[in-house]
């Protein structure tokens, strides 16, 4: 369980946070949505202690972050940012098996193999694994990313837009990946996503964040919610009922 | 397996170092030496073989450890101020205290070429437009700026000729006595191994570093103290030798990649080997005279360093 209590933070005295307070669930995908620069990066980056918040507290089962080691954080935690922009030259088995740093401090053992093993085809990226990632397209970047974030093996997931650059095949599958990480080996996953078909149809909760604050969180299927959504996105989006599935309409 | 013709190239070309030179001691004689052959191999031969083989290695591997922290593949000692730092500081701790043995003297260049580095790191931070070309380019006039105090100094104290000597690396004076303390690099070198997956992580950034539960700054500051270190023993023995942390680790990384892991022994061992090329041309060409080594290494330096610009502009690495 991730327990934010009345979290704030400003960047040059612009509040960009401001009084957030959420329980996340454990054993469960919980999205965000909102609109561009309504703070989701920000708050994730929070919970995963890349970036300081001002105020508050957050504490994953229970420790608060800022009191646990940064390297047992590593064990407990990962986070896939929005926009990775290594430009080193590393091949797609080298980056996904720095996953493995925070259990092998670079000196990996069989089992830790087995896990970079396990990432690279739950990505299928066997049969590029010893390319360089700039010999990659900005999907298959995406994905050894992924593969990486799946090799730390962490009981907490945190992935911001982690579908950007994915065709639809590809998207679907990382959802459905993380839904079997849920659901076979009980994994938390958060994410931050601007697909709300996509939030709706994958995910348990959702959050809804607009100018810093929370506007609404829940069950998806309440949030997924014709005025709700009217209310953070300032359009209207015809919802309908597409076999059990909430399917949003907005074009 | 490409390490095992690394290998092989340096010793081939290592025993060639110490066979050639004015006084004449063929490789035949090697089992019914004179003494005064004995004595030209041991005082001098042996000692120039050994401070070549650690500069080389040590340079190219200070060069690799910057690129890798800055994440610019530009940035070496040449091009970040701190060959022109520790030769400030070198002159300082002539000036300071006058009866400065060498250990004294490399602490002093340490201090300044640690700080020198800082400086670069820091001003890199602020500056906004990361421009690969252009960040060198602001660190070559940093140095300049370290380098005009260092002149300004050396004429209020008649140093001239002394800081001229170590703008230019040399090592036809290394003779036993005088180049001991390059001995430090290689502890140090072994600790640059044992952190090569840390440095890697760094390269990628801090936010990256820190996913991994990684104590970034302290890898940065570890890495910036080994250069500092080994920089100043290689200044204070050798002289400055420019360009060679810049040419050897991109060279290598075209064909290993940035896992440290991977390019470190290539790195070291191709380092030496350029340094031996270069010294052996060095002290063939004009026999039996010698030309120092800061003139082959920049001339072949830069000749190289303008191909990799120009394959950067072909490639977009
Ligand atoms: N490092 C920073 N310095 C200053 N302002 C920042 C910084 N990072 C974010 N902001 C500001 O904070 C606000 C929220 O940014 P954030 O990245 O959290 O938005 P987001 O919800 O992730 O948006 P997007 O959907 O576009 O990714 C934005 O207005 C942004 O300008
Ligand atoms: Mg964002």
């Amino acid at each position: 369980m991730v327990d934010i209590k009345n979290v704030f933070k400003s960047f040059n005295q612009k509040k960009v946070i401001e009084d957030v307070s959420l329980t996340i669930e454990k054993g469960k995908i919980t999205s965000f949505i909102g609109p561009n620069g309504a703070g989701k990066s920000t708050l994730i980056s929070m919970v995963s202690r890349l970036i300081a918040k001002d105020n508050g507290d957050i504490s994953i089962d229970g420790k608060d972050i800022m009191q646990t080691k940064s390297n047992e954080l590593a064990k407990k935690i990962s986070i896939l940012k929005q926009s990775n922009s290594i430009n080193l030259k590393l091949t797609v088995r080298e980056l996904v098996s720095f996953g493995r740093f925070p259990y092998s401090q670079g000196k990996l053992n069989d089992y830790d193999w087995e896990k970079v093993d396990e990432a690279i085809d739950y990505m299928e990226l066997r049969d590029m694994q010893d390319k360089f990632l700039d010999q990659l397209s900005g999907g298959q970047r995406q994905r050894a990313h992924i593969a990486m974030v799946i090799a730390q093996d962490t009981e907490y997931i945190l992935l911001d837009e982690p579908l950007n650059n994915l065709d639809m095949r590809h998207s679907v599958q990382i959802m459905k990946t993380l839904r079997n990480l849920v659901d076979e080996l009980g994994k938390t996953v958060l994410i931050v996503i601007h697909d709300i078909n996509f939030a709706s149809c994958y995910s348990d909760n959702i959050v809804a964040l607009k100018d810093g604050k929370v506007v609404k969180q829940g069950r998806a299927c309440d949030v997924i919610d014709k005025c709700v959504l009217k209310d953070i996105y300032d359009m209207d989006i015809d919802i309908k009922d597409i076999d059990n599935k909430r399917i949003c309409v907005y074009f | 397996m490409k390490i095992r013709y690394l290998t092989i190239i340096l010793i081939i070309l290592s025993f060639a170092s110490i066979f050639v030179g004015v006084s004449n001691v063929s490789p035949l004689d090697i089992f019914q030496l004179t003494e005064e052959q004995a004595k030209v191999l041991m005082v001098s031969r042996v000692p120039r073989l050994l401070s070549i083989l650690i500069a080389g290695m040590s340079m190219s591997i200070c060069g690799l450890i910057m690129q890798q922290l800055s994440r610019n593949k530009f940035v070496s000692p040449t091009t970040a101020g701190t060959l022109d730092s520790a030769r400030l500081g070198i002159l300082v701790s002539m000036v300071l205290f006058t009866s400065a043995n060498p250990f004294e003297k490399m602490l002093v260049s340490f201090a300044f070429a640690l700080l020198g580095t800082f400086a670069f790191m820091k001003i890199l931070e602020k500056v906004k437009f990361k421009d690969a070309i252009f960040i060198p380019l602001i660190g070559l006039m940093f140095g300049n700026i370290v380098s005009s105090m260092s002149t300004f100094i050396a004429y209020r104290y008649d140093l001239i000729q002394n800081i001229s000597s170590w703008m230019q690396g040399d090592f036809s004076m290394i003779m036993t006595g005088n180049y001991e303390l390059m001995f430090v690099s290689i502890p140090i070198l072994i600790i640059a191994f044992f952190y090569a997956n840390k440095f890697t992580i760094a390269g990628m950034g801090e936010d990256f570093s820190k996913n991994l539960g990684l104590n970034y700054r302290q890898v940065v500051n570890l890495g910036l103290i080994i250069v500092a270190l080994v920089t100043a023993s290689v200044v204070l023995a050798v002289g400055m030798i420019p360009f060679l942390g810049l040419i050897i680790p991109n060279i290598v990384t075209i064909y290993q990649g940035d896992h440290l892991k991977k390019s470190l022994l290539h790195t070291a061992l191709l380092g030496a080997i350029f340094v031996l090329i270069c010294d052996i041309i060095g002290r063939i060409i004009i026999y039996p005279y010698e030309i120092p080594i800061s003139l082959t290494v920049g001339v072949i330096g830069s000749g190289l360093f303008i191909y990799l610009l120009f394959r950067r502009k072909k490639y977009g690495i």
